[in-house]
């Protein structure tokens, strides 16, 4: 029986500073965080657990560490919603808590945005006149530099990972068509084109393996790396590092729900084989497709679409939800991947509700239209880069949305919330309620782990291995009963 | 592909005489009400586009992440 999806994205922001050129970023984004965190910025994070170099291959890591951020006196927080904010390389990265389902996963994505837009204002009164910084959630600066929004998924650690990556690959090939946050201009290194023609996805460019640990080079459309945040034995936290970022509520539910129920019929080995030839190049082509009518070849020797290949997925969710699983949310999942899929065939630009590539498509076409404007315009590639701008004020997915030409599936209230409060179904209740509650007695904090510090001579460590424990359902009533750390240790304890 | 799909299509196809001239006179009215729609959204990315696109994007680098 699969297991529960246990699910968060991380996200790289993309940071820029006007009226200052020579800016530097990893500092400008730790200021920004900094200056958010306030007092939060005392609580370290706990390294013990991590090992991003370790492979779900079973390789064992062959490159000594560098140093971390945190090595630098670099921002890196842990938030009262149980979310962790910090800089990564050059970038503000937002990692949502674990949620338990995809559309609490769309709230508290949508949470990350409100707490960059806010960290924007707050740094803005700190700096110097005619400096402001700029933040974009999307994926490259079209210069052939990109970072990334990764996907995270608890899957069982019994699941052979070879069938992950046979059943993983062609899902991730096709589901372009609905999760790509569209962008001008071709960036692949192998491509000397420079067409500025507009393609699905921010991130097909940039991959070019199948299978691998490297998330900066040679990026590979399966990600092996192997650091669980939980208990190793039972679990993998499945790494995916293939998608856009997301503006669009539906795109992100999509993207997040889709795979996660995949995932399921994975570990019950319910897919058949739809192994693709060539998966790499048919990336490439299904994002540079936007009619969504290319043909990509399978193993099995069929010539399929990508929208034909997801109707293959899907027919086997349907069935699969029917027969297996009927968990919450599917019903509704299953209704809204068929009805995309269809617009898909009917007419792909009618979806410009509902998906980012879309979207982003109709303004650039519409904008070129009325100016004629060739498409290498750099009005067109400052609409590309301004629909993903965070402010509410300036970013253009923003402005559709004020106007009610986007879907929406959640509520501004609902957001609001998750900027300072945790889900209530995964252990990022326990993390945030203690983080709200006891925040001076917290020394360090993980995502599996709180660090606290008493008073007495050792620092107590609470491990917090199974993602699905230190709900409200597990531990409001204890947290009610522990007016400070020490009692809420002893009653953990006893 | 399901049946659904299939009969849509089938639908699309079908039909003739006045209604289609129907289908085609309110066809016109949705693609002006888009086209008036569309207007008001390039007008609104006018206002709140940021100055001087060419140097704006040619500033746009990003270097390291992941």
């Amino acid at each position: 029986m699969a297991l529960p999806k246990v699910i968060g994205t991380e996200t790289e922001y993309g940071i820029a500073a006007v009226g200052a050129p020579d800016f530097n970023p990893v500092l400008a984004s730790s200021l920004l965080i900094n200056t958010y965190a306030g007092a939060l910025r005392r609580i370290r994070w706990d390294y013990e657990q991590e090992s991003p170099l370790r492979d779900a291959r079973g390789f064992e890591p062959v490159q000594v560490r560098e140093p971390t951020e945190e090595d630098m006196g670099l921002a890196n927080v842990i938030l009262s919603n149980g979310a962790r904010y910090y800089v990564d390389h050059a970038h503000p990265e937002y990692s949502t808590p674990e949620c338990a389902n995809p559309r609490e996963l769309v709230v508290h994505d949508k949470a990350g945005e409100r707490i960059l837009e806010r960290s924007l204002l707050e740094v803005d009164r700190i700096l110097p006149p005619r400096q402001r910084l700029n933040i974009y959630k999307n994926n490259t600066d079209g210069k052939g530099n990109s970072y990334g929004t990764h996907e995270n998924y608890l899957v069982d650690r019994q699941t052979p990972f070879g069938r992950i990556v046979r059943d993983l690959t062609p899902f991730f090939v096709s589901r372009q068509v609905f999760t790509g946050a569209g962008k001008l201009g071709f960036e692949a290194t192998w491509d000397d084109s420079r067409s500025p023609a507009f393609q699905l996805t921010q991130r097909a460019d940039f991959f070019e393996a199948e299978v691998g640990l490297e998330t900066t080079l040679k990026r590979p459309i399966i990600n092996t790396r192997d650091e669980p945040h939980a208990d190793p034995d039972k679990y993998r936290r499945l790494h995916v590092i293939i998608g856009d970022a997301n503006m669009c509520e539906v795109a992100t539910y999509l993207k997040l729900g889709t795979t996660a129920l995949v995932l399921k019929m994975i570990e019950d080995e319910f897919l058949p084989d739809l192994t693709l030839l060539g998966p790499v190049a048919a990336l490439h082509e299904v994002s540079r497709d936007i009619s969504c009518t290319t043909h990509i070849r399978l193993a099995d020797g069929r010539r399929l679409s990508a929208v034909q290949l997801q109707w293959e997925y899907l027919e086997h969710a349907k069935k699969y939800v029917q027969q297996e699983d009927a968990g919450p949310g599917h019903a509704e999942l299953l209704v809204r991947w068929e009805a995309v899929l269809s617009a898909l065939e009917d007419d792909p630009l009618s979806l410009h509700r509902e998906l980012d590539w879309v979207a982003k498509y109709r303004l650039l076409d519409g904008y070129r239209e009325r100016d004629g404007l060739e498409w290498s315009d750099p009005k067109l590639r400052l609409i590309d880069l301004q629909y993903h701008d965070v402010r509410r004020d300036k970013g253009l997915y923003y402005r559709l949305e004020k106007s009610g030409k986007v879907e929406r599936l959640t509520t501004d209230g609902e957001i609001e919330r998750a900027v300072t409060e945790p889900p209530e179904d995964t252990r990022a209740y326990f993390r945030g309620q203690c983080i709200s509650r006891y925040q001076d007695a917290i020394a360090a904090a993980s995502w599996d782990s709180m660090i606290f510090d008493t008073g007495q001579e050792a620092l107590q460590r609470i491990p917090m291995r199974e993602p699905l424990r230190g709900t409200a359902a597990h531990v409001a009533d204890l947290l009610e009963r522990s007016p400070d750390p020490t009692t809420l240790i002893d009653l953990l304890q006893g | 592909m399901p049946q659904e799909q299939e009969q849509k299509k089938a639908q699309k196809k079908a039909g003739g005489g006045a209604e289609a001239e129907a289908g085609q006179v309110q066809a016109s009215k949705k693609g002006e009400k888009l086209k008036e729609e569309m207007d008001e959204i390039l007008d609104e990315i006018d206002s709140v586009l940021e100055e001087n696109a060419e140097e704006f994007i040619k500033s746009y680098v990003q270097k390291g992440g992941e």
